[in-house]
């Protein structure tokens, strides 16, 4: 089954005659993911040679979801013009809609995402600032690499690309329904809870792998959401201990301010409520290794 | 970014919200003509961003131009909780009837942004919130809505304040609204705002936040920036993702989670040899080409407290054996100026051609390890000697 997407996601790029676009089209397609088109006002009505299949440009999301019947879009926008992409997607009422740019002004997201709400959240939102959302085997939308890891039972979401990528590779002879990068911004569309309540409705997840990192309290909900809600075993890993207060750890969202946002604030509400840390990366995976076996 | 008081100030009187007249003084001198020109009793306040200041000192009143060079002369120099004063902001005085707060910020919890107001303010925000939350309304702002003179005066009753006193403020939280939006800012707080003996409704003390992402729309060259450390300096110089912390183990990994968890698992090794510790963060992205590489070590090498390096790469998008020339790239471009042992993890695409690029290059200083926790133990050991 996987979660939000799947062997049947028609996927749209905005964007995708920039470099990024391009590239992330070519090695999208070459995963195996069914991209059936591109949208720019500017060049609407032309194709594009993608490694041998012509793809056609769209003036809109809504004329390239009418002509193709797409579910799906991917976000390669500079962050000047994020802002319109997202409420462009969001009119359009697409199903999901990932957006990748990083360095969106935060006012941007937030009247997106205010946005969305009053119009009852008809789109799924992934990110902004994350490598996306990969169905190994079934789909890929973003930028991870499609060939870390094949499908199987663990359902993985994370702040972080690189550790999302990291982890992948370690469990990768066991293999996973799905991979969310949430992204690591202050304001984005898809949280943990959000992930946590579609993996524990999806029969072919069995277990669930969660990465945190300072800053903000998605966690520490994720932690109580737990606690009522999954039944799935969960392992969790954060980063950031050794972080210092009021310094910004690369993403926007990542930094500690006051009391709000530690490591260990977050790593405490996870093993309050039984989820067990691992304390590296491979302990994690090790940890999840565990939890496979005795299934 | 966070803004310097008198900064604040001034972007209030651009917006037209009512706030004293304020300039700044770098030098006792200075002081004097800027107490000469406001005229009447000042107050000398020290530009720090840190709170405290009137107990340590760096605020004062000044009754005459004389007197404010006396003051400013006391207060630059000063060291308030760490933060060295450099400049003081030369206030109009004003006879004070009531305090109150107010302000506007990302509320990145529920996605929104909110607005916290009291008709009881003059003390520090937590203080209030922990000793009185029933005064303290908090009021959710719709990002597409705004603050407009309905929803001002919403939140200015719900704050506390009586009929009259709340149509003076509601025009004023409309004011700071426009200053939150049309700034690009995460905070804005005024802290406190006052009614006069005379009447009026002032902005006396002001925290504005400025959103990074959001610089590319703003002028704002011209503006007073935190002096950086020099090394953030010169990484800030070549467009490097750096923080300087204070460690002996350098470190250069991709994506931002990885290098904060790598900074983790080495100050985990750093226990166990002598208690070393990672000296920076450095995320050198997704690409991890030769230059990148190279600007990067370069940075880290020049930092004195660094004993040893950890290149700790995930090849995901850039496969391992870009980033292995990369990193044989780097050490030829630096040569000599290479001088301290590197241990580098590399894992993910292509990850034997990557080792076997770093195996065949064969340099001194170069160990290749495994796995990241085995690289950080290494890369903390060979720190610590």
């Amino acid at each position: 089954m996987a979660i939000f997407l799947d062997q049947n996601s028609k996927i749209i790029v905005q964007g995708m005659t920039g470099s990024e676009g391009m590239k992330h089209t070519q090695r999208m397609l070459k995963g195996g993911s069914n991209i059936v088109g591109g949208v720019n006002p500017r060049k609407a009505g032309e194709t594009v040679e993608v490694d041998g299949k012509t793809l056609p440009i769209f003036g809109s999301v809504a004329e390239a979801m009418k002509a193709t019947a797409a579910n799906v879009t991917v976000m390669f926008v500079p962050p000047a013009f994020a802002k319109a992409a997202m409420i462009e997607a969001i009119d359009a009422e697409i199903k999901l809609a990932v957006a990748i740019t990083e360095g969106i002004p935060v006012h941007d997201s937030a009247e997106a995402w205010a946005y969305n709400v009053s119009k009852g959240l008809k789109t799924r939102i992934i990110g902004p600032n994350c490598p996306g959302i990969i169905s190994p085997g079934k789909s890929n939308a973003g930028i991870t690499p499609s060939d870390i890891t094949g499908p199987g039972p663990i359902g993985l979401v994370s702040k972080s690309g690189t550790l999302t990528y990291q982890m992948m590779f370690e469990l990768r002879d066991i293999g996973m329904s799905t991979a969310i990068g949430i992204g690591g911004d202050p304001v984005i569309g898809t949280t943990h809870i959000d992930a946590l309540e579609a993996f524990q409705n999806d029969p072919e997840t069995k277990a669930i792998v969660l990465i945190g990192e300072i800053g903000g309290d998605s966690e520490e909900k994720a932690a109580a959401y737990i606690k009522d809600h999954v039944t799935k075993p969960v392992v969790a890993y954060v980063a950031g201990f050794t972080a210092p207060e009021g310094k910004t750890m690369g993403h926007a969202g990542a930094i500690v301010s006051g009391s709000a946002g530690t490591a260990q604030a977050k790593k405490e509400a996870f093993e309050a409520v039984g989820v067990k840390v691992g304390k590296t990366p491979s302990e994690t995976a090790a940890l999840m290794r565990e939890v496979i076996s005795s299934l | 970014m966070d803004l310097f008081e008198y900064q604040a100030r001034d972007l209030f009187e651009k917006y037209q919200v009512p706030a004293l007249k304020g300039l700044i003084a770098d030098t006792p001198e200075q002081a004097e003509a800027a107490a000469a020109k406001i005229g009447g009793t000042v107050v000398v306040k020290a530009q720090v961003k840190t709170g405290g200041r009137g107990k340590a000192g760096g605020v004062k009143v000044a009754h005459s131009p004389a007197e404010a060079k006396e003051a400013a002369a006391k207060i630059l120099g000063l060291d308030i909780k760490g933060h060295v004063v450099k400049r003081v902001m030369i206030a109009e005085g004003a006879k004070i009837a009531k305090e109150f707060y107010f302000s506007v910020l990302l509320d990145r919890s529920n996605r929104t942004f909110l607005s916290l107001c009291s008709v009881e303010g003059g003390m520090e925000i937590e203080q209030l919130a922990e000793e009185r939350p029933e005064a303290l309304a908090k009021i959710a702002i719709d990002a597409v809505k705004g603050i407009d003179l309905a929803k001002a005066l919403d939140i200015a009753k719900a704050g506390g304040f009586e009929d009259e006193l709340a149509s003076k403020v509601a025009p004023i939280f409309v004011k700071l609204y426009e200053v939150f939006k049309k700034e690009d800012t995460t905070l804005v707080e005024v802290n406190p705002l006052v009614l006069t003996e005379d009447g009026k409704i002032l902005a006396l003390d002001g925290k504005v936040s400025f959103d990074d992402n959001a610089e590319f729309r703003h002028e704002r060259d011209a503006l007073e920036r935190d002096a950086l450390d020099p090394l953030e300096a010169k990484a800030k110089a070549m467009d490097l993702n750096y923080v300087k912390l204070d460690g002996e183990v350098g470190i250069i990994g991709n994506g931002a989670g990885l290098v904060m968890s790598t900074l983790d698992v080495v100050a985990y090794a750093g226990a166990r040899h002598g208690g070393v510790k990672p000296a920076n963060f450095l995320d050198i992205g997704g690409g991890a080409s030769a230059e990148v590489m190279a600007a990067g070590l370069d940075v880290i090498l020049n930092d004195p407290q660094v004993k040893s390096v950890f290149v700790n790469v995930f090849g995901g998008i850039t496969a391992c054996d870009a980033v292995a020339n990369g990193i044989v790239g780097a050490l030829d471009k630096l040569g000599s100026k290479a001088s301290k042992p590197l241990v580098v993890r590399l894992d993910g695409n292509n990850v034997v051609e990557g080792r076997k690029i770093l195996a065949d290059a064969n340099h001194p200083l170069v160990t290749v390890v495994e796995t990241m926790d085995e690289a950080a133990d290494k890369a903390a050991e060979l720190a610590s000697k």
